[in-house]
């Protein structure tokens, strides 16, 4: 099992006919994805990699039955894409695309309230389970199949965790990377809420950044609400304040959204928190043989 | 991306949000002309910096007659600014705005921003004006007043209303208030701000509802669609190599320490800064090449890094995702071959089409200290520069 995408999800990539989604849509072939069309208005009836273009969102789904989507169009017609992919009622739409403006996320996230999509992103490396789906932008060659889910904000540090925990013998279910932008379609607590169901998932990683409060909120979610162990991991201790770090939400504003505040409160909800993200492996280990754990989720 | 008092108030005027009579002055001279033109018994000096705090820094001046004027703007022009919000070494003052004096009967503040946590932007009001919101917030959380926003149908009247009454604007002055809320949410979602802030906003003796001050951000994510806006950018506010890096769409903020950083993706650039203090060497940026950086780029990214007089060793950290090592790898090797490198450099590649990416390394020749981990990595330059 795994959480958002599987073995049997059809994917179809928007923009696939640009540079960047090419390369994409090749490697997401090889790791094993079913890739069952692509949009680019006005390409239809061409073909990418071997997989055929359809000229709307709508097109595609009908003739294919795709119930995933997968977005590479530029920033500035980033949200018309994604309200397209929402309105043919897809199921999972992650929005790789960075830069979009602010006030164009929040348009989306109102136009989305009430359907039934789950929106992942944008500005996000994508989601994989491993040995089964891989949609976005991550090297597949560093995801082995297992029991930890990881959640992230950073598509990199994702990178960095799971290829910490795969090279010390421990397996992922999916990892989920939700995005560096204030206004995105999914949360913490959603994944955290999804691999808490997900019954092959043992133990999440968690992985937040300085800006806004979404960590401690998803602290305080765990406290409550998670059966299975998590641990970890704030970038930016060393930020400085009202600079903005690359991502759009990451910056400390007015005194919050540092990381020693969000390192606080998760450690005060039960979270061990990861000192540098060069142990992020290590630590999510030493609480899997605290809990017992360990045997289970040992998988080579 | 932030712009400047006179800048954000001739915005606002152009959308009948009122704000003082005013002149920009490049000159003493200028200054002076400006007060003549405004005609007021009493004028405002007012440095004109990318930073809050002036006021406090002597850089705002009330004059009363044309000789004082001139005295106030020989004395900020040129002047260095230190106030909270520019660090110590301050800012130079090079642009005054003249504007005319104003009676003030109240301060208030008024402000919108984005609430992150309900994804709407937030109008916040309250009736301590001229103070610093973040302070009203911790000491009287129970002063300051806010309304969510629906994007489908925008800033309501009522909401206006209700804003106004609530921080106490004189009943006489109430529809003034709700027309200057409306006019400045316009601006906000017609001109793509990140912040939108009147502090003051007042109330004059004649019951005029006035932007004393105006502060807004432009996001940079919509500079694309806002190209008149994006003019008003003032280089001179901004680090020389923040510029730089503007240009090839690079992420680069300069720090205070030794060790240059080129790392991909904003998570792993702060971890990568996180990392090399945690093992006692201190990072000289933040620098993120992006996800779609080409060998040029990369290239663009070395050669800013070195331009850097304190930079003594460079830590290059990457893991290809949407990147490619490859493309990393070639464009270290064409910069170093550019701008020579005296400096120890550490390399470490993860992702994306590593192996290629090591070969281009090795077959470069190149004094390259390569790094199979970032923790490995960040200990090598830190030992190396000791």
């Amino acid at each position: 099992m795994s959480v958002y995408v599987n073995k049997d999800s059809k994917v179809i990539v928007q923009g696939i006919t640009g540079g960047t989604a090419r390369f994409h849509t090749k490697q997401m072939l090889e790791y094993g994805t079913k890739i069952v069309g692509g949009i680019t208005p006005k390409k239809g009836g061409t073909e990418v990699e071997g997989v055929p273009v359809f000229n709307t969102v709508q097109e595609a789904v009908d003739q294919t039955g795709a119930n995933v989507s997968v977005i590479y169009v530029p920033a500035p017609f980033a949200a018309d894409a994604i309200i397209e992919a929402v309105d043919a009622e897809l199921d999972v739409v992650i929005c790789i695309t960075e830069h979009i403006p602010v006030l164009d996320m929040i348009k989306v996230k109102r136009y989305m309230e009430g359907k039934k999509t789950r929106l992942i992103g944008p500005n996000c490396p994508g989601v994989i389970s491993a040995d089964e789906c891989k949609v976005g932008i991550m090297p597949g060659y560093i995801h082995t199949k297992g029991h930890i889910g990881v959640v992230s904000r950073s598509g990199t540090l994702t990178y960095e965790a799971v290829h910490q925990l795969s090279q010390a013998g421990y397996g992922q279910t999916s990892a989920v990377g939700i995005g560096g932008d204030p206004v995105n379609g999914t949360n913490f607590i959603d994944v955290l809420e999804a691999f808490n169901e997900d019954p092959e998932t043992e133990a999440v990683v968690m992985i937040g950044e300085i800006g806004g409060t979404a960590e401690e909120e998803a602290a305080r979610w765990i406290k409550d609400n998670m059966k299975k162990p998590v641990i970890g991991f704030i970038g930016g201790v060393t930020a400085p304040p009202g600079k903005r770090m690359g991502h759009a939400g990451a910056i400390i504003s007015g005194g919050q959204g540092t990381a020693e505040e969000k390192i606080r409160v998760m450690n005060e909800c039960g979270i061990a928190v990861a000192e540098t993200p060069a142990v992020i492996g290590e630590t999510m280990i030493r609480v899997l043989k605290e809990k017992g754990l360990d045997q289970k989720c040992k998988t080579h | 991306m932030n712009i400047h008092e006179y800048q954000s108030k001739e915005i606002l005027r152009n959308y009948g949000v009122k704000v003082p009579n005013g002149i920009v002055a490049f000159s003493v001279d200028e200054a002076v002309e400006a007060a003549e033109k405004l005609g007021t018994s009493v004028s405002v000096v007012k440095a004109q910096i990318h930073a809050g705090g002036r006021g406090k820094a002597g850089g705002v001046k009330v004059a009363k007659n044309l000789d004082e004027v001139r005295t106030y703007a020989d004395e900020i022009l040129g002047k260095v600014l230190v106030t909270p919000q520019t660090g110590p070494e301050g800012k130079e003052v090079k642009r005054l705005y003249i504007e005319q004096g104003c009676d003030i009967k109240k301060e208030y503040y008024l402000g919108l921003v984005l609430d992150r946590a309900s994804s709407r932007v937030v109008m916040m009001a309250s009736e301590e004006g001229g103070m610093d919101i973040e302070e009203v917030a911790a000491t009287n959380p129970e002063k300051i007043f806010k309304e969510a926003i629906d994007p489908v149908v925008g800033l309501m009247p009522y909401q206006a209303r209700r804003l106004a009454f609530n921080i106490n604007i004189p009943e006489e002055s109430i529809s003034q208030a709700v027309k200057f809320m409306m006019g400045l949410y316009n601006v906000y979602v017609e001109k793509d701000c990140s912040i939108a802030e009147i502090n003051p906003l007042v109330v004059t003796g004649d019951g005029d509802v006035m932007a004393l001050d105006a502060k807004l951000n432009i996001e940079d994510n919509a500079l694309f669609r806002q190209k008149d806006v994006g003019e008003l950018r003032d280089l001179d506010e901004e680090d020389e190599k923040e510029i730089e890096a503007s240009k090839y769409d690079l992420s680069y903020i300069a720090l205070d320490g030794n060790i240059g950083c080129m790392v991909n993706g904003a998570g792993l650039a702060m971890a990568t800064m996180d990392i090399i203090k945690h093992y006692g060497g201190d990072p000289a940026n933040f620098l993120d090449v992006g996800g779609g950086a080409t060998a040029e780029k990369v290239t663009e990214a070395f050669k800013i890094i070195l331009s850097d007089p304190n930079v003594k060793g460079i830590f290059v950290n990457i893991f290809g995702g949407i990147m490619k090592c490859d493309v990393i790898a070639e464009g270290v090797v064409q910069a170093t071959k550019e701008v020579g490198l005296e400096i120890p450099l550490v390399v470490r590649l993860e992702g994306t089409n590593v192996d290629l990416g090591k070969k281009i390394l090795d077959e470069s020749g190149l004094n390259i200290t390569s790094a199979d981990s970032m923790a490995d990595g960040a200990q090598k330059i830190v030992s190396l520069l000791k």
